[in-house]
């Protein structure tokens, strides 16, 4: 009897996290939907426009959606060669000695908080990117891409890595009995074997750079504009609702437009994170691994 | 040979992604540190900032931070490891189960901003707690609760089978076997993540920017349902409010390198335990 109880009170604790998730998109929902009654979706995504505070105001997020799409593209064109390149060192040519030491050395950059990068991008770096490149502004998307680029390559490389170890000494060694060199075999057959997990790996590291909300409030210079080259401040879809939700009375359809605006978000990393769980099932089902 | 060009020149492009990594990481510390260092002293350290921002400690954002980490914490940690013994232990492979674990994943990839707007409508408004700690801790234990169930689950799955046969055959009942062998062996494992999920929390800035947090306040919370200075939140907050820039500036860069220095310690420890238990199983 008292296991069964015990039992029951561990399966509903389990639910908890379900209950969060639910709750999330509930909220998001119920106080992101009354906007539509203002804008119609299509005037909301597309609309080009995005002056909450006026009179009459205009709510087109396609500046917001575009900035943060421009700055997490930037992000993955520096994250992705330096994480999973990172990864590829730490499992073909570190030493055991250099990879216990190395390793941690990524872990401890992943676990810098966001807030922290954001004051190094805007104090240091944008100052040093404005004076070497010649910009009119130092915060703006590619300052912003930059600093999220350096925050995403430790998540993209630890997965990765975990991917790439989980690939079989077998393929490895028979690779090499064929004659194939180091090179060869980590580009046709260890990177070729782990491709899934590295996918999984881009695609945890786009969704985390899409979300990041400090840093880009910080960094990206904060125009609502749509942005026509890397070098203009723009306002990420994050930024928009951590700045202005402070301003927005509640209730008023700025507050709802902001709601709205984390919905869209929140499907975007959805949609991402479901696409990085297949890839990642996939991966472990070809290697023989456990489900 | 040509194999061995494109050898040397692939494996060079690849130490060179390490190298430009791991230097992002020292280049970070070390202007955080030079410069926030002059502004780093025992008064700073333990008093309430003056004279609009500009003069003064930030002892009140350290004890705040303290509060929310704390109960976020003690709001996570129970329910997390709840989680973690019932995934492990007890449930079984059906659609529930891998419903739970999908749930899981995705709440942990939901922008932290996200976890501010369902505090700030659930917690502030619903529940009427206001703007306060509770609030604040409240969203920052949903945040980092997939990290203490992950960090958990590891520590379970590496306890081996045979403890538990065994513990069962001398006639435990599965209870009194995770209570008295499994949960003891994972202990330090479960301990591990907690401690690098307190990293976590102390950083996190967004979900605590509408539950929680205030710029300057007088005297020290003396409940959760407060408002509270937060240490990531003053960093943001100098930058861009206030009409000092300057003096502020000076401040925020003590601010992060507190805050910097607690975050590495507290996951520099843990990240060190973790390794050295991993080499300790797999031989």
């Amino acid at each position: 009897m008292k296991e069964r109880i015990i039992k029951w009170f561990f399966t509903v604790l389990a639910f908890a996290s379900l209950v969060f998730l639910v709750g999330i998109i509930i909220v998001l929902f119920k106080e992101g939907m009354p906007i539509f009654k203002t804008v119609s979706v299509q005037e909301f995504l597309f609309g080009k426009s995005w002056y909450p505070t006026f009179v009459p105001a205009e709510f087109g997020i396609l500046p917001l959606l575009l900035a943060s799409l421009w700055v997490s593209m930037g992000a993955m064109l520096i994250c992705v060669p330096l994480g999973v390149g990172s990864a590829l060192y730490l499992n073909e040519i570190a030493s055991p000695r250099q990879k216990s030491l190395l390793k941690p050395l990524v872990e401890i950059l992943a676990s810098i908080p966001s807030i922290v990068y954001g004051f190094f991008g805007m104090v240091i770096l944008a100052p040093f990117l404005q004076d070497l490149l010649h910009l009119p502004i130092g915060l703006c998307a590619f300052t912003a891409s930059l600093v999220l680029g350096i925050m995403a390559t430790p998540t993209v490389c630890s997965i990765a890595e975990d991917a790439l170890s989980y690939v079989p000494r077998a393929f490895k060694e028979a690779s090499f009995a064929v004659g194939a060199n180091r090179w060869q075999t980590l580009v046709k057959v260890t990177i070729p074997a782990a491709g899934s997990g590295i996918s999984t790996a881009i695609i945890l590291g786009m969704s985390r750079a899409i979300g990041e909300t400090m840093t880009v409030l910080m960094v990206a210079g904060g125009a609502a504009a749509i942005p026509r080259s890397f070098f203009d401040p723009v306002r990420p879809m994050t930024a928009a609702i951590a700045s202005e939700m402070g301003e927005a009375p509640m209730g008023g359809e700025h507050y709802h437009a902001l709601f709205a605006i984390a919905l869209i978000l929140f499907l975007i990393t959805f949609v991402f994170n479901i696409i990085a769980e297949i890839a990642s099932r996939r991966y472990r089902i070809k290697l023989g691994l456990s489900g | 040979m040509k194999k061995d060009i494109t050898q040397k020149i692939g494996f060079g492009f690849v130490s060179l992604c390490m190298f430009i990594t791991i230097f992002f990481l020292f280049a970070i510390i070390y202007f955080i540190s030079t410069r926030g260092i002059k502004v780093i002293s025992w008064e700073f350290l333990t008093q309430a900032p003056r004279n609009a921002m500009t003069q003064g400690g930030v002892a009140p954002a350290i004890v705040g931070t303290f509060y929310l980490t704390l109960c976020a914490i003690l709001f996570a940690f129970p329910l997390g490891i709840a989680c973690a013994i019932y995934l492990c232990e007890y449930s079984p492979k059906n659609y529930v189960v891998n419903l739970i674990r999908v749930s899981i994943n995705n709440l942990a990839g939901v922008p932290s901003v996200v976890f501010g707007l369902f505090g700030l409508t659930v917690f502030v408004k619903f529940f009427g707690f206001g703007v306060s700690i509770l609030s604040g801790s409240l969203s920052l234990g949903i945040l980092i609760l997939p990290i203490i169930i992950s960090a958990a689950q590891e520590a379970l799955l590496a306890v081996p089978q045979s403890l538990r046969e065994a513990s069962v055959a001398l006639g435990a009942t599965k209870w009194q076997t995770i209570k008295k062998i499994v949960f003891p062996a994972a202990l330090p494992g479960i301990l591990t993540g907690v401690i690098l999920s307190i990293g976590r929390v102390a950083g996190e800035t967004a979900p605590i920017l509408f539950t929680a947090a205030a710029f300057y306040l007088r005297g020290y919370p003396k409940s959760i349902f407060q408002e509270v200075m937060a240490l990531p939140y003053h960093i943001y907050a100098l930058m861009t409010e206030g009409t000092h820039p300057k003096e502020q500036s000076a401040i925020a860069y003590g601010c992060c390198l507190i805050l910097l220095f607690l975050v590495l310690l507290v996951s520099g420890i843990a990240i060190f335990i973790r390794q050295r238990q991993r080499s300790y199983y797999h031989g």
